[in-house]
């Protein structure tokens, strides 16, 4: 590639075509432009005139401009121009390896790295070298290929959530040829990186690309102090920064979320940041990770587990001697042991349990009242645990004697036993090793630990299983057994020292974390998980993303705190039984070291301009360049008839494009003007059928209705109008009339929501399906079945045909009959409550407290209602005097109808008048 | 390529506007022929002559209702004409007339056809005699000559500027040109000459498209003639149209000049304007004799 002027040419030689233009500039200058050729019966006149002068035969200079930059730009294009080319020439040849470091520490710059790997591909298949990578996170057999079959492979690579295995990758380049190697490196120091230098320095040139950025992450989360510590570290040490960690968790929705954030600053010069976040147990409780913002890796991420979660503890002594020597207490020694890492309630049975706690310990307690009996079992089947402690109370009592108590995991024997006394046989005796499938397993019996004296199970047949620990002659120490949910557990020794030295040793802690009656706040150590497997249920990936574990396999207990992370031993959250554990990437020990490079290697940035081929660009141009050569050809010769017609053609497209908003405007300002017509007065309001006939005559109806409700009543309605269900707002109307079509089209879904929030809101339909002089009510007529089409979607409470003292038969005038046009009897109106009797002494039933949310009749009120513009009747109703009576009838339903939507339960009210009065009385 | 029928059918929804024309008739003694029914009646000064069933083409304002109201049949009046003048018809139908500027504009020949046709309708409707100069369609009368000349005027010619037509001119008639004059003007004054020498009056219709009055070409153009014989280059059209414009006043002067001398009348017309205004102008010429 050539460069020029900061351009590079793939092909620089068609440059030399440029030479040309000049000539071609001569060529088109003496080319007179063609020709039109017309009929013109004139031409006889013409004939023998001559040219004054020969000027417009040459093109243009202009022109003849335009097309020379549009050659120009087609010999540039052709010639391959490429914006930012890759200036370092110096690139040799043979095969070459790229290394990855590909652990966490890259992952926040990840995408960077694949594009500064991309743009080291494409020049290696320019160079046309065969490409190996070698991901050091995960070293396998580097296979020579073609770069361009690596660059579809590069999103397959993604940082691993460990350590680069620097020695694993020596051994497999020992073998390969001599290869260039261009590093890129995650800005980390870790082991092995020197002999790994060495060894590719040995096989060719080594180049490091190197990001600025500096590596940020997370220790472990720790409490301290009634606060959560929380600690960033960082490579290097820089400048005073801000970072701000974020505590994820779950909303009590259960969805994902920020639950807390808290800055914390990297002083200048300082590597490491603390601060600590105090929280509510409640919200602590539900931190799933701590991650620091703006950081995408597993080592900004620091998961949370059981160390965070403090478990609430009722504490219950049966004998609470406060004035007794503090040691002497039946508690004493677990609210040591318990204290650190758990938050204990004291009181009485009954008022611990409303609080719900995780564990509830019974020391030396032998009965137990029938209720608190019954709430404690309540508690337990829904997952609670009680531990209970022996002691002389029980030893004393009948529990569990003869039956097994249930709140007792196993039978005991009268009086227990003492042994090593000084009043009885034997040596005291010690604890026997745990059983495997203990909970205990693994825990080291230290030799002090003698037992004195403890209460016997007797040997049941279930006793086997329930024994978790047990002495060194057989007998059972501490006995479990579930209990729906929940478990009992019995330490067949007091919790004191009186009983034996258990409460006093270490092991007494490690076996009440077993039972995770206390979660520890400090880490366990490797030895204290000696002997437990534990199984991961999500890991990590190197973004700090969490995903489900699979089928991946448990990890012994010690390997999870000491081993180092690897693809045997993922970060993530493991368990095991109730206990869960979080392996971070980052360990509270770990001090994050800058890589350093020796100073004969080239350490370079990520950030490349990528190479740009402008060649389209180019052509691009040449094209537009050579259609306006078109125009200004057509134009100057004089065969641009549709000149006129183009530039209307444009004002068009101007004037439809600026015309465009004004008729959004228009619409809102339409929109505006119909919701202020219908809010500032009361406006009766009829559904659009689309029926123009129908339309109008409800238009009409509600009109006469109107003028009805002005003469005879303090409602004074407008104009009534029409509402388009798809457009129109609903909720200005307290009643819509619906006269039924069979032909109507059916609502859109949009317009039956608007329809239900009407409803629920308190509006009213007024459906008419105006056939009730040959259908009664249903699916009978057309209208009928349209009806039912119509409001199957809506939210419509279950009917009834309306009672005789159904409010609307009195909200203005007394009526029973509710005439139309038609006369049929058949309205349905909200069923009354079933359980709406008449009182004694009442007229009425005390019915529905509202108002109905639909009225369904037949009757064509519409047409009854309405009038002609001067205010007669427009359609004839019945016959003669009669009829008019049922015209006058008509109005008072549509008076009452209105009155019952305006003033609701009012006159239902009355009901209560005669107790009222009787009150008044007294 | 317009049929005959159509033609005739356009003319006479041309000519409906207008009374029957009596050409002038100057030369009564010697020069006319007689007509059909002269003189069979005594009593020169009475106009009638007599009641004929109406026929096909006659137009209802003709139809007399005092008469048609004794029967069923309706009844022209027919008034006795003992003289008819024969009125002869030349309407250039060479390439140059298939003009039209526009698509909106009807060619040349189309004008020129449906004006002569229509004052041929009127004509006979007045009882003249109408036909072609030369030897092709003598004057005859009766609405059969109508569809006669309609059936001559639908052929084309192949030449690209057709002479006028002065065979076989019948003494002391009347004759129409009608033609762009684009051609040699020699053969125009010939003919004009050999009509005066024969007492042949008659009206010269200039009949020109809109873009031959304003030439509105430009660059550089090769014009043709309508038959491609002629052609023309120019490179630049808008510089000959100061020239070109010249020469075309100066056609219209030569031909006003000419009809002066040989007592013809000239008009000129244009396809852009209506037909109407120009079967006017001719009919009154006609009728007249002379415009003033």
């Amino acid at each position: 590639m050539t460069v020029l002027g900061g351009i590079g040419f793939t092909a620089p030689w068609l440059l030399l075509a440029l030479a040309a233009l000049p000539v071609l500039w001569l060529i088109l200058r003496a080319v007179p432009p063609a020709p039109i050729r017309r009929r013109f019966p004139g031409v006889a006149l013409l004939l023998g005139l001559k040219d004054d002068e020969n000027v417009s035969d040459r093109t243009p200079w202009w022109l003849l401009l335009l097309r020379m930059l549009a050659v120009a730009a087609i010999i540039l294009g052709l010639a391959g121009p490429v914006l930012n080319p890759e200036t370092d020439t110096a690139e040799g040849s043979g095969p070459v390896l790229i290394v990855l470091d590909g652990s966490w520490a890259g992952a926040s710059r990840w995408p960077d790295q694949m594009d500064a790997v991309e743009a080291q591909l494409t020049r290696a298949s320019r160079a046309g070298r065969p490409v190996a990578f070698l991901d050091l996170s995960r070293p396998e057999e580097p296979v020579f290929q073609a770069a361009d079959i690596w660059r579809s492979r590069l999103p397959g690579f993604v940082p691993a959530p460990w350590q680069p295995d620097a020695p694993r990758a020596i051994e497999l380049i020992a073998e390969l040829g001599d290869f260039d190697t261009m590093w890129f490196t995650d800005g980390l120091d870790y082991p092995g990186r020197d002999a790994a230098i060495t060894a590719f320095e040995e096989k060719g040139a080594v180049v490091v690309y190197q990001t600025s950025g500096n590596v940020l992450a997370m220790s472990p989360a720790s409490y301290e102090n009634s606060a959560v510590q929380l600690t960033a570290i960082r490579a290097a040490a820089g400048p005073e920064r801000e970072v701000t960690l974020q505590a994820q968790g779950r909303d009590p929705a259960g969805n994902a979320t920020i639950l807390a954030s808290v800055p914390v600053v990297f002083g200048d010069g300082e590597t490491t940041a603390q601060t600590e976040l105090s929280l509510p147990a409640e919200l602590r409780a539900r931190i799933t990770r701590f991650d620091i913002q703006g950081q995408r890796s597993a080592g900004a991420t620091t998961l949370v587990d059981d160390a965070l979660r403090r478990r609430e503890i009722g504490l219950i002594a049966g004998r609470e001697d406060r004035e007794g020597l503090q040691l002497l207490s039946p508690l004493h020694y677990l609210e040591q042991a318990l204290a650190p890492n758990a938050d204990l309630i004291r009181g009485a049975l009954t008022d611990i349990l409303p609080a719900n706690p995780d564990v509830i310990i019974l020391a030396d307690v032998a009965t137990l009242s029938a209720s608190e009996e019954e709430a404690l079992g309540l508690w337990i089947d829904e997952g609670g645990m009680l531990v209970r402690f022996a002691g002389p109370r029980i030893a004393a009592s009948d529990i569990s004697r003869v039956d097994e108590d249930p709140m007792m995991p196993v039978r005991l024997r009268t009086g227990g036993r003492t042994v090593g006394g000084a009043m009885s046989w034997g040596e005291p005796k010690s604890l026997a090793p745990f059983p495997e499938r203990s909970p205990f397993f693994g825990l080291e019996v230290p030799d002090e630990v003698q037992i004195t004296s403890q209460v016997m199970a007797q040997p049941d047949p279930t006793l086997a299983e329930r024994v978790i620990a047990e002495l060194t002659d057989g007998t059972p120490l501490v006995t479990r057994k579930a209990r729906a949910q929940g478990q009992i557990v019995l330490f067949h020794i007091t919790a004191t020292a009186d009983w034996s030295t258990l409460p006093l040793s270490g092991l007494f802690v490690q076996m009440l974390e077993r039972l995770s009656v206390a979660s520890s706040s400090t880490r366990p150590d490797a030895a204290s998980l000696d002997g437990t497997t534990w199984t991961p249920e999500q890991v990590m990936d190197g973004f700090g993303a969490l995903s489900d574990a699979g089928t991946l396999p448990g990890v012994p207990g010690p390997d999870l705190i000491a081993a180092p992370a690897g693809p045997d031993m993922r970060p993530g959250i493991y368990a095991s039984g109730d206990r869960r554990l979080a392996r971070n990437v980052v360990q509270a020990d770990t001090t994050l070291i800058p890589a350093s490079w020796p100073a004969h290697i080239p350490v370079k940035g990520f950030a490349v301009a990528p190479e740009q081929p402008i060649a389209g660009w180019l052509l691009s141009l040449s094209i537009l360049l050579l259609l306006a050569d078109v125009v200004a050809s057509l134009a100057i010769s004089g065969r641009l008839i549709g000149r006129v017609n183009l530039a209307a053609a444009i004002g068009l497209v101007a004037v439809l494009g600026l015309s465009q908003p004004d008729t959004v405007r228009a619409q809102d300002t339409e929109t505006d003007a119909f919701a202020l017509n219908a809010t500032t007065e009361m406006v009766l309001a009829h559904v659009l059928t689309g029926n123009r006939e129908v339309d109008d005559i409800a238009a009409a109806g509600l009109q006469g209705l109107s003028d009805m409700l002005y003469f005879r009543t303090s409602v004074e309605p407008a104009l009534p109008v029409g509402v388009n269900l798809e457009i129109n707002e609903l909720a200005f109307f307290p009643i819509l009339y619906w006269p039924v079509t069979p032909d109507q089209p059916r609502p859109s879904a949009e317009a039956y929501a608007k329809l239900n929030a009407y409803l629920r809101s308190g509006g009213l339909i007024l459906f008419d399906t105006r056939d009730a002089d040959i259908a009664r009510f249903g699916a009978a007529s057309p209208n009928g079945r349209k009806l039912q089409d119509l409001a199957a979607p809506l939210d419509i409470p279950p009917l009834e045909p309306m009672p005789a003292d159904h409010v609307l038969t009195r909200t203005f005038y007394l009526l029973q009959d509710f005439p139309g046009r038609h006369t049929s009897r058949d309205i349905w109106v909200e069923a009354a409550p079933p359980d709406a009797e008449q009182i004694e002494g009442m007229p009425f039933r005390n019915l529905n407290d509202g108002v109905t949310p639909v009225v369904i009749g037949g009757n064509d009120w519409g047409a009854a209602w309405a009038v002609t513009s001067n205010g007669a009747p427009l359609l004839p109703v019945g016959r003669g005097f009669s009829g008019e009576r049922q015209r006058e009838l008509a109005y008072r339903f549509g008076i009452n109808l209105i009155m019952h939507v305006l003033t609701g339960n009012y006159k239902s009210d009355q009901v209560h008048v005669p107790a009222l009065l009787d009150r008044l009385g007294q | 390529m317009i049929t005959p029928v159509a033609l005739r059918a356009q003319a006479e929804t041309e000519a409906t506007s207008f009374p029957p024309l009596l050409a002038r008739a100057e030369h009564l003694a010697g020069a006319v022929l007689l007509g059909d029914h002269g003189r069979r009646r005594a009593g020169l000064g009475d106009d009638f002559w007599q009641y004929r069933p109406a026929q096909q083409g006659d137009s209802r304002r003709m139809i007399d209702h005092r008469r048609s109201a004794r029967g069923d049949t309706q009844f022209v009046r027919e008034r006795e004409w003992q003289i008819a003048q024969s009125v002869m018809l030349w309407v250039d139908q060479g390439a140059s007339m298939r003009f039209a500027s526009s698509d909106a504009l009807p060619e040349k020949v189309d004008r020129a056809r449906l004006l002569a046709l229509a004052t041929a309708i009127l004509l006979v409707r007045g009882g003249e005699r109408v036909g072609l100069t030369g030897t092709s369609l003598p004057p005859r009368r009766g609405n059969l000559q109508i569809l006669r000349l309609a059936q001559v005027f639908s052929k084309d010619a192949a030449v690209d500027y057709q002479p006028p037509e002065h065979r076989a001119m019948i003494p002391s008639a009347r004759a129409l040109f009608i033609s762009d004059f684009m051609g040699d003007v020699g053969e125009v004054k010939l003919a004009l000459t050999k009509a005066a020498d024969r007492g042949v009056r008659g009206v010269i219709l200039h009949l020109l498209d809109p873009s031959e009055e304003a030439f509105p070409f430009r660059g550089r153009t090769i014009f043709e003639s309508i038959g491609g014989t002629i052609s023309h280059e120019t490179l630049k059209a808008n510089d000959l149209r100061a020239r070109y414009l010249e020469r075309l006043v100066a056609r219209k002067d030569e031909l006003r000049a000419l009809c002066a001398v040989t007592g013809w009348q000239y008009g000129l017309h244009h396809t852009d304007t209506s037909a109407q205004a120009a079967l006017l102008w001719l009919y009154r010429a006609l009728d007249r004799g002379q415009i003033r």
